[in-house]
């Protein structure tokens, strides 16, 4: 079962208290570890009416473990097909997709719901909340693929609407919510189940400035302190100036940063 | 929260849609209980009908009367209990869209054929004094308010007196109880003597003998020496049981059946496609929330639960509430005062829980396919 690390150890202002205590992280050494997500020759090609369109052409990528990686592009470089790829959302018509050192590409459709389940947080641009459920309830539904009892995933949902601020809205449907307190709701409930990889969407592309900074400080918070690993499509260089790293993409392949 | 809120949100994302299907189901259900109660009652009522009871008519055809003079041959048959006597007198009250049940008979028989009808002794033997009385049914004098003492003036399409008038006058000297045999029963007695003496053409004719037996078990046996009593006469007889003749009359009414499976059937058809249909838009609205379901690693499989649970609650709440209105109509005293004292038959309620599953399944299936097929890149990106 997953531990509760990742709600534990994120810094002021955010309350961590009635968490169990996380077992001291040992520094990074980026180098000498494997990569977290590794890419090989990846190609993905899509059938549009009678056409053949490949989106990736031979993509390879590492991101190390604890990286806030940027994917940037323009409309149709590939980076949401890239995202998908590393998410266990699509698999590759050719190459090798690894995560945490499991191959992702050949496995089977339920396999990978199992995985993802398991590994995967996902952010999307816009949100993605069930409207008919209240915000504690959205992020109870990653819960209910675990083992944990109904107090369990009570208290870890608790915690997660603590993290990003919205304790008060736990009862509050997504409709009661500001653009930028329901994106905060879909983190919660990406990081409530602890996965290893948080997978973002444009997290931003749907906010005003204001939120959409409280947004990339949460994740930048998210990343630094719990040394958690991140991948985000973004279009705005704003947002992508909080990751760690920054990646182009175009025309299905990874490029240098434009001057 | 659980997998049930989750399938209470499903539901509930489109409340007046889903409160509307629920109602069509309710009402489809409850007219499958009510038909099909009705249906199976009569079924029962058949099979319960005591067969210790015959009823013995002409040969060639009811109407065509048999003579009186058969009344006492027929009594003397081994394992003939008591024998009564029906002449269908073809009644109205004061206007023919009023048909009245109404029968001459020989009246004390009549109440030792039919035992379980209720009757004072006082109201017998006011009949025996009066020529003209008659005996009613406590239903018929509660709706048409007829009370002991009343002389009434009844039509008749069919007989008419010495003097040319079809108006025969009665007087109401008393009432009985037959709601055991339920609100088909005729309802209206008089003085076969009064009326033999009184019509002016088919003297000494009667329309039915009815028989009680000893021995419920040899019914059919007496039955048999009655006929063959009369066999070659010019009056030969048709002897059957009770629960034979009510399937003849019933069959005369149409294979009621046949009626009743083609309505429920026609009904449920209709609601497959409605609930389908139902189903079918709510995970087409629903297709990037199934989406996101299967992103944060929902299954093809669980997903297909999920969605055929939807079905299945919306179709067995309804059909629950559906069939719990007909029990309540069944139990409620409208049903019992046209159909007499039955109640709904456990297989009804068998019969309908089981079509719920069917509905639910069936109308269910395809939508949950659909979703559980659902391409999570194609369809969080609307295509």
């Amino acid at each position: 079962m997953h531990s509760c690390d990742l709600l534990s150890c994120v810094p002021a202002p955010v309350d961590c208290s009635g968490l169990p205590p996380r077992s001291p992280t040992r520094p990074l050494q980026m180098d000498a570890m494997p990569p977290l997500v590794a890419l090989r020759n990846v190609t993905k090609r899509y059938t549009r009416g009678k056409q053949q369109v490949e989106v990736l052409h031979g993509v390879d990528l590492d991101i190390r473990q604890g990286e806030f990686l940027a994917l940037m592009g323009p409309s149709g470089s590939g980076k949401t097909t890239l995202l998908n790829l590393i998410a266990g959302l699509d698999q590759p018509t050719s190459g090798e997709v690894s995560v945490a050192g499991q191959r992702i590409d050949s496995l089977s459709r339920a396999s990978l719901a199992a995985w993802r389940a398991r590994h995967i947080g996902f952010i999307f641009q816009f949100y993605n909340l069930l409207p008919v459920l209240t915000a504690a309830a959205n992020v109870e539904v990653p819960l209910l693929l675990t083992n944990l009892t109904r107090t369990q995933r009570r208290e870890r949902v608790a915690t997660a609407l603590r993290l990003v601020g919205l304790s008060e809205r736990a009862t509050h449907k997504p409709n009661e919510l500001s653009g930028g307190q329901q994106q905060r709701v879909a983190i919660a409930r990406a990081i409530v189940a602890d996965p290893t990889l948080l997978v973002c969407d444009e997290p931003t592309g749907d906010l005003d400035r204001v939120s959409a900074e409280d947004i990339m400080q949460l994740l930048k918070a998210f990343s630094q302190h719990q040394g958690k690993t991140i991948v985000m499509v973004t279009h705005d260089p704003k947002a992508a100036s909080y990751a760690s790293r920054e990646l182009h993409l175009d025309k299905g392949q990874l490029v240098d940063a434009p001057a | 929260m659980s997998h049930l809120g989750l399938i209470r949100a499903g539901l509930w994302r489109k409340p007046a849609r889903t409160l509307y299907t629920m109602a069509s189901i309710i009402v489809a259900f409850l007219l499958f209980g009510l038909l099909q109660g009705i249906n199976q009652g009569f079924g029962s009522a058949l099979a319960s009908v005591d067969i210790d009871r015959l009823y013995v008519s002409a040969r060639s055809n009811m109407t065509d009367g048999l003579p009186i003079a058969q009344l006492e041959r027929i009594r003397a048959v081994p394992g003939v209990r008591s024998v009564s006597l029906w002449a269908y007198f073809g009644a109205y009250y004061q206007d023919a869209r009023q048909p009245i049940p109404a029968f001459a008979t020989d009246i004390e028989p009549l109440f030792d054929v039919y035992r379980d009808m209720e009757v004072k002794p006082e109201y017998l033997q006011a009949m025996a004094r009066t020529r003209t009385g008659a005996l009613i049914s406590e239903a018929l004098a509660r709706e048409y308010g007829w009370k002991v003492g009343d002389r009434i003036m009844l039509g008749t399409s069919i007989w008419t007196d010495k003097n040319g008038s079809s108006s025969w006058a009665f007087d109401i000297v008393g009432t009985f109880d037959s709601s055991a045999y339920g609100a088909g029963f005729p309802g209206f007695y008089f003085n076969y003597s009064y009326f033999d003496e009184a019509r002016a053409f088919g003297t000494g004719n009667v329309h039915y003998y009815i028989v009680a037996v000893n021995d419920p078990t040899r019914g059919e046996q007496v039955g048999r020496d009655i006929d063959a009593l009369f066999a070659n006469s010019s009056d030969e007889t048709r002897t059957q049981t009770e629960s034979a003749l009510a399937q003849m009359q019933l069959k005369q009414l149409g294979d009621i059946n046949f009626i009743v499976n083609a309505i429920v059937g026609a009904v449920l058809f209709t609601l497959l496609f409605l609930t389908a249909n139902t189903m079918m838009q709510s995970v087409r609205e629903r297709t990037s929330e199934l989406a996101v379901l299967k992103t944060l690693g929902f299954s093809d499989t669980r997903v297909l639960v999920l969605v055929l649970m939807e079905a299945l609650v919306l179709c067995v709440l309804a059909g629950a509430i559906g069939m719990a209105l007909a029990v309540v109509a069944f139990e409620g005293g409208m049903l019992r005062q046209l159909f007499g004292n039955f109640s709904m038959p456990p297989t009804v309620i068998f019969m309908g829980a089981a079509l719920a599953l069917i509905l639910a399944l069936v109308s269910g299936l395809a939508p949950a396919w659909r979703a559980s097929r659902l391409n999570i890149v194609d369809a969080l990106a609307g295509r």
